[in-house]
């Protein structure tokens, strides 16, 4: 009877344990979902559009470099552009030594992938939406574009010089 | 009986417009300094296409129209309208040949923006554009700003009686000097040593926040072309929000309230009249109703708790509040925050102020202070009409430089013009909304269109529909000009086709 009893606790025991583990398989399992969809880079569209959910978590995000490297004190300001919009991203002066290129019209800037925390309205910038970076890791190096000259262009610009230079002919001898 | 206009009509129509090509075209030599500074060959190429278009089709049009006889009213009012409409497709065409805009309609939308001081835009990665375009978007925005007759007359129109016409044409009925050709250029002289002071101040504040120096003073320019005349365009596609910076916020602050004041004050105060800022209806209106409205605001967003320390709704709230009110539309928010983050209120707080504008004879655009302060006024009058006795006489005093009694005739105008620029708010919203946009959204867009703002909360995109692109261009377009120009057209096409 006892030895039945104690059968039955073990087996519930048992059970209770095989419960527990479970529920630790699938909290860890979502928790990993759950790191793992912040771990992917997310587009700033996605960012911008649903600011609120993001707000203070830790967030990947990657894009290009653009416009200056601001530097304030310790600290710098860069702006990342992932295509759709550009964000910006406040880091240590030390993580934007690997930062070569910047993009503007002469250059295609580097392209970085930025692992720190959202703000949606940042307490220490006066509301504005950033990113607080943590660690930033260049992806792929930016480059010089070469300026590729269209000489289409240049054969419209000398069609109508000649087109203007007649027109004025035309109006000189028209005075006349 | 509506009679058709004569050749004479035509061809003096014709001949002004084509010096004011020619004036438009000589323009384009500035972006062309630049770019041959940079080191920038495409985009001085796509300068001198443009250049050369323009000085072909302004040759032509001065010799072939070639007259000596002075403008109507009417000539003159088509002049203006015509004007605006070309200098839109000319600006387009280095736009357009960058290959940064999608359609040649894309480009007129930003050139019409620009020259309309609204701010709105259609550009495909602004952060690569060349600098020679970007002082083109920002040069286009100062010229308009002043005025694009304005800078024929400045410097191509030796004087004439119908200078006064076209000036009128553009929205500038105020008459600083005797002379208009003179008020033209006191215009530019303001502008000009604004220009250098605000330059100089962006720039160092740029240069203390970490740019590049030559970034920073040619950021320093375009900003400042674009907040003094109440624009909104910047070189980078994040708009304020690029320079993370409260100086440079506050620097533009400053800049776009100088631009949202009347010519005529800043002569005063130049003269020594300073007491005339105090006293003058249209400052004193504009303070009201910033108060009035940042309020409005202020209560909306607290209601969502938007920006949770007080500093903050300060300083997000207020600056998109007085870039709208003051008709610039810079904004340091993404455009999409306003309708995810801000409430109804908020949001209604700012198109109220945008709908309200600056002064007359500056920069802005919307109904304007003067005919605010007016027709409250009147309202005023009214109330005191009713209230006492049937024999008392009431007179309601204003003060714009100088004291002068209410007229009926004056209100009269000032709420036709007003009900106009409603209906145009309107009109805007209805297509919006025909496209499936939400009303507050639609209307937000479409205040700003008409205003000459540039505040936008995501509507304005390059995949938006072609014909919402040609109702906010419409809605620039006659808000800049504030309606006389265009009906003056309206009905010379009329006349035109039906006249006998």
């Amino acid at each position: 009877m006892l030895e039945s009893q104690s059968h039955k606790v073990t087996k519930s025991q048992d059970k209770c344990k095989i419960k527990n583990l479970v529920f630790i398989f699938l909290t860890c399992v979502l928790y990993l979902v759950h790191c793992d969809l912040f771990a992917q880079s997310i587009s700033s569209t996605e960012l911008i559009n649903n600011a609120k959910l993001y707000d203070g978590k830790t967030v990947v995000y990657a894009g290009e470099v653009i416009g200056d490297i601001m530097v304030r004190h310790e600290f710098a300001w860069i702006n990342v552009h992932d295509g759709n919009n550009a964000i910006g991203i406040w880091l240590s002066k030390d993580l934007t030594k690997d930062i070569q290129y910047k993009g503007s019209y002469k250059a295609k800037g580097d392209w970085v992938e930025v692992t720190g925390i959202f703000q949606r309205a940042c307490l220490q910038h006066g509301g504005d939406l950033d990113i607080h970076a943590q660690s930033i890791r260049k992806i792929k190096s930016g480059s010089v574009v070469p300026e590729e000259l269209y000489f289409n262009k240049g054969y419209i610009v000398v069609i109508l010089s000649v087109g203007l230079l007649l027109i004025w002919i035309l109006t000189l001898l028209k005075h006349r | 009986m509506i009679l058709r206009p004569n050749l004479e009509d035509i061809k003096n129509i014709g001949y002004y417009l084509g010096k004011i090509i020619l004036g438009l075209g000589l323009t384009m030599l500035v972006p062309i300094v630049i770019g041959v500074a940079f080191g920038e060959i495409n985009p001085i190429l796509d300068f001198l296409i443009s250049l050369e278009i323009a000085l072909i089709i302004g040759l032509v049009l001065t010799k072939v129209c070639f007259m000596e006889k002075d403008l109507n009213w009417m000539q003159g009012m088509i002049v203006v309208s015509l004007a605006w409409l070309v200098a839109m497709a000319l600006g387009a065409i280095p736009l357009y040949l960058s290959g940064h805009w999608k359609s040649y309609l894309d480009a007129c939308f930003d050139s019409m923006s620009g020259f309309a001081t609204t701010g709105l835009v259609l550009v495909c990665g602004l952060d690569h554009l060349s600098y020679t375009h970007n002082l083109w978007r920002h040069l286009i925005m100062f010229i308009g700003g002043q005025g694009i007759v304005i800078v024929a007359l400045s410097f191509f129109v030796k004087g004439f009686s119908g200078a006064f016409k076209m000036y009128v044409g553009e929205a500038r009925d105020e008459r600083i000097l005797p002379n208009v050709i003179n008020t033209a250029r006191f215009i530019w002289a303001v502008s000009i040593v604004y220009l250098i002071l605000g330059t100089l101040a962006l720039g160092i504040v740029g240069l203390l926040n970490g740019m590049k120096p030559i970034n920073a003073f040619f950021h320093g320019a375009c900003v400042f072309m674009a907040a003094f005349d109440t624009g909104g365009f910047t070189p980078q596609s994040q708009n304020i929000l690029y320079y993370h910076s409260l100086p440079f916020e506050l620097v533009t602050i400053v800049i776009m309230v100088l631009g949202a004041m009347n010519f005529k004050l800043h002569y005063h105060i130049w003269m020594g009249n300073r007491k005339e800022i105090f006293k003058n209806i249209e400052t004193v209106t504009l303070f009201i109703t910033v108060l009035a409205t940042f309020f409005i605001t202020a209560v909306g967003l607290n209601q969502l708790h938007t920006y949770p320390k007080a500093i903050m709704l300060l300083r997000k709230g207020f600056y998109q509040l007085i870039s709208g009110h003051t008709g610039t539309g810079y904004q340091t928010i993404y455009a999409p925050q306003f309708i995810n983050e801000w409430s109804h209120l908020a949001i209604v707080g700012v198109i109220l102020a945008m709908a309200l504008g600056g002064a007359v004879c500056s920069t802005t655009g919307a109904i304007k202070m003067l005919r605010v302060g007016i027709i409250f006024k009147a309202l005023v009058q009214d109330i005191k009409k009713i209230i006492l006795p049937d024999r008392a006489i009431v007179l309601q005093k204003f003060h714009h430089i100088k004291n002068s009694f209410l007229e009926d005739r004056q209100v009269r105008a000032m709420l036709l013009i007003t009900l106009l620029y409603l209906v145009l708010y309107g009109i805007g919203s209805i297509v919006g909304m025909w496209f499936g946009y939400p009303f507050l959204s639609s209307l937000f867009e479409s205040t700003s269109a008409a205003a000459n703002v540039g505040l936008s909360c995501g509507i304005t995109n390059v995949d938006m529909p072609a014909a919402l692109k040609i109702t906010y261009i419409f809605q620039m377009w006659a808000g800049r000009l504030e309606f006389m120009a265009v009906f003056t057209l309206a009905g010379f096409v009329v006349a035109a086709i039906r006249g006998k």
